[in-house]
């Protein structure tokens, strides 16, 4: 397997206060990999800098065999990397079906997009009795069906995922798991940032744990979920 | 299904050929019903004017969400290139080839001078939002307006406060918009000619309002309005895409500027003061910003209740208080501030509001509940 994305020693700061003091990561083509960890501990950061949103203080970011340092926001989705943001970040006065072309922004095949459409609402049904209503009126679990059926509208090739869990009821975080197993096992290789840390290790391959600004753990996920200082700290077992 | 879509398909191709013809007698009809049809074809005049102003002005605060308060002065970069490339004032310096430009080439040139003016405000204001946006817009207007006020001095440029006189009529196909034109019997004087003109450009701006609405830039000026960070994320290059709409509003009040000049054959820096900006703003939010229906609404009953008022106001308050109490011209205005108060109290989304709009004023939030409840279910089900 080829390596898809590699992080080398990622420092980020803000201001003083040093957010991600040094981190290495790896992700490979196809894999689901997990970045747990508490609140607080970089994970979103992490993230962010990924995309572009929060320049590195240091480090080194490769995708796809490029640094991605002197990529422009906008110009991420264009190389395939694409993010579900935290909290959904959907567009509440477009429709569902304005939001999920949205994802297509970037690309100018008519028929594919049209092919992808089909693709999603056949992943997401409730979207597809949904199409004409608009984004803000959907219910919390709906809205994150939107926001992921949108990002793979993009095409990515890497998916990162910040927090699909949050402010879901458990019920529907399960369903959205559900989802996510069934599109890495389309193919889509996906980075997988969650502070439920037992749901995310089982849904993924491999597993990061963070630690103020430090992975302490890699291994895979199987392990993880065996490992006793995990088990103590994250699973609350 | 099917039959149902055809059906509302012939319902509104009938509508529409209702609505061409009437546009088509209105000039004529105007002139059978009243006494003074003239100026009432005028008012109609200015009130397409209007629309077309309002649609480019929608295009910025409807779509894109950025509050200018100083749309006029594409407006009068519209009317003054007019002015200048079409009248005496600087035919001496000017070069032959730029003088009397082909009706069609003004105002491609028009919309794209206007454009460039757009691009010049956008650029510095690309990080602004909300209030900071709408005073360095506001700013910007009256810069325009000073200049045209001031460029007599060193070089006479715009004439100064006198403004431009005597701005030729548009010629078309070796036809004087001037002089009156006979045609199948009936006799087009100015007034008419200029009234099926503006029609012209006020239907095509409309087409391209429409387009654009649901076009992929469309969506991603309302991305940017809802959230800018998550329309980055999304692809969309939000500067330029900003810019776009800057540039995009700024050539509809070019074309309608230039318009405004030939049409008024006098163009002066008192036509573009802030209140004309005012003005249009509360034609798009009165009318229902975003909503093309609307914002065309708004601008008719804006521009032309004043007009309405005039007509009526005194007759009512002689009939009413059988004696003059306030005059009548301060009345009239009083009425029109007091109606619009009144409008934005009762639909504070406008009066023709878009689907958008409405859902963010009006959130349904019992749907939502109910939703809720209903995807809990769902979910439980697809469990088992």
């Amino acid at each position: 397997m080829s390596t898809l994305l590699e992080v080398k020693d990622l420092k980020v700061a803000y201001g003083g206060i040093h957010a991600v003091k040094g981190i290495d990561l790896e992700v490979k083509q196809g894999e689901l990999v997990a970045l747990i960890g508490a609140n607080g501990a970089g994970k979103t950061t992490t993230l962010k800098t990924l995309m572009g949103m929060v320049k590195p203080a240091g480090g080194e970011i490769v995708f796809d065999g490029k640094s991605t340092t002197k990529l422009a926001a906008h110009d991420y989705v264009k190389q395939g990397l694409v993010m579900v943001p935290e909290g959904r970040g959907i567009f509440s006065r477009l429709t569902v079906e304005e939001n999920l072309l949205m994802g297509a922004y970037s690309r100018n095949d008519k028929a594919d997009i049209l092919h992808d459409m089909e693709r999603v609402y056949h992943l997401f049904p409730r979207l597809k009795e949904r199409y004409k209503q608009l984004a803000g009126t959907l219910s919390g679990g709906e809205q994150q069906m939107v926001a992921i059926g949108r990002a793979m509208l993009s095409r990515p090739k890497l998916l990162l995922l910040d927090e699909p869990s949050m402010g879901l009821a458990p019920i529907i975080v399960q369903k959205i798991f559900e989802i996510i197993k069934m599109i890495a096992a389309e193919g889509v290789t996906m980075l997988l940032v969650e502070q439920n840390a037992k749901l995310a290790l089982q849904t993924a391959d491999r597993g990061y744990v963070m630690e103020s600004g430090k992975v302490t753990f890699s291994d895979k996920a199987s392990a993880l979920l065996a490992n006793e200082k995990v088990q103590q700290a994250y699973l609350g077992e | 299904m099917n039959a149902l879509l055809m059906e509302n398909n012939r319902k509104n191709t009938i509508l529409l050929a209702v609505l061409a013809v009437v546009l088509a007698v209105l000039p004529w009809a105007l002139g059978g019903f009243f006494e003074n049809g003239n100026s009432w074809l005028r008012a109609v005049d200015f009130a397409l004017l209007y629309i077309m102003l309002a649609l480019g002005l929608n295009i910025v605060v409807g779509y894109a969400g950025l509050l200018d308060l100083g749309y006029i002065a594409f407006y009068a970069v519209g009317a003054y290139l007019f002015a200048i490339l079409n009248s005496p004032h600087l035919q001496a310096v000017l070069p032959a080839w730029l003088s009397h430009p082909p009706f069609l080439v003004m105002m491609i040139l028009a919309a794209v001078v206007a454009g460039i003016f757009g691009v010049l405000l956008g650029s510095p204001t690309l990080k602004l939002r909300g209030d900071y946006l709408a005073i360095v817009t506001l700013g910007f207007g009256e810069i325009v307006r000073i200049f045209m006020n001031n460029l007599d001095r060193p070089v006479n440029i715009t004439n100064g406060p006198q403004g431009i006189n005597n701005i030729d009529p548009v010629q078309i196909g070796g036809y004087d918009f001037g002089r009156p034109i006979e045609f199948l019997g009936l006799t087009f004087e100015k007034i008419h000619l200029y009234y099926y003109l503006i029609l012209a450009f006020c239907v095509l701006i409309i087409f391209v309002s429409v387009r654009l609405q649901n076009s992929r830039i469309g969506r991603a000026w309302v991305a940017i309005r809802e959230d800018e960070i998550a329309a980055n994320a999304m692809g969309i290059n939000t500067r330029n895409v900003k810019l776009l709409a800057f540039a995009m509003g700024a050539s509809f009040g070019g074309v309608s500027g230039a318009l405004f000049a030939s049409f008024q054959g006098f163009v002066s820096p008192e036509s573009f003061v802030l209140m004309e900006s005012i003005m249009v703003l509360c034609m798009v939010v009165l009318g229902g910003m975003g909503n093309i229906p609307g914002v065309i609404l708004g601008a008719i009953i804006v521009s032309i209740t004043p007009e309405l008022l005039r007509d009526i106001i005194n007759p009512l308050q002689m009939a009413i208080a059988g004696k003059r109490v306030v005059d009548p011209e301060n009345l009239r205005m009083l009425i029109f501030g007091l109606a619009m108060i009144v409008i934005m109290l009762v639909r504070p989304a406008g009066l023709w509001p878009s689907k958008r709009r409405r859902a963010e004023l009006k959130p349904k939030t019992k749907d939502i509940a109910l939703q809720e409840k209903d995807s809990l279910q769902d979910a439980e089900r697809n469990h088992d």
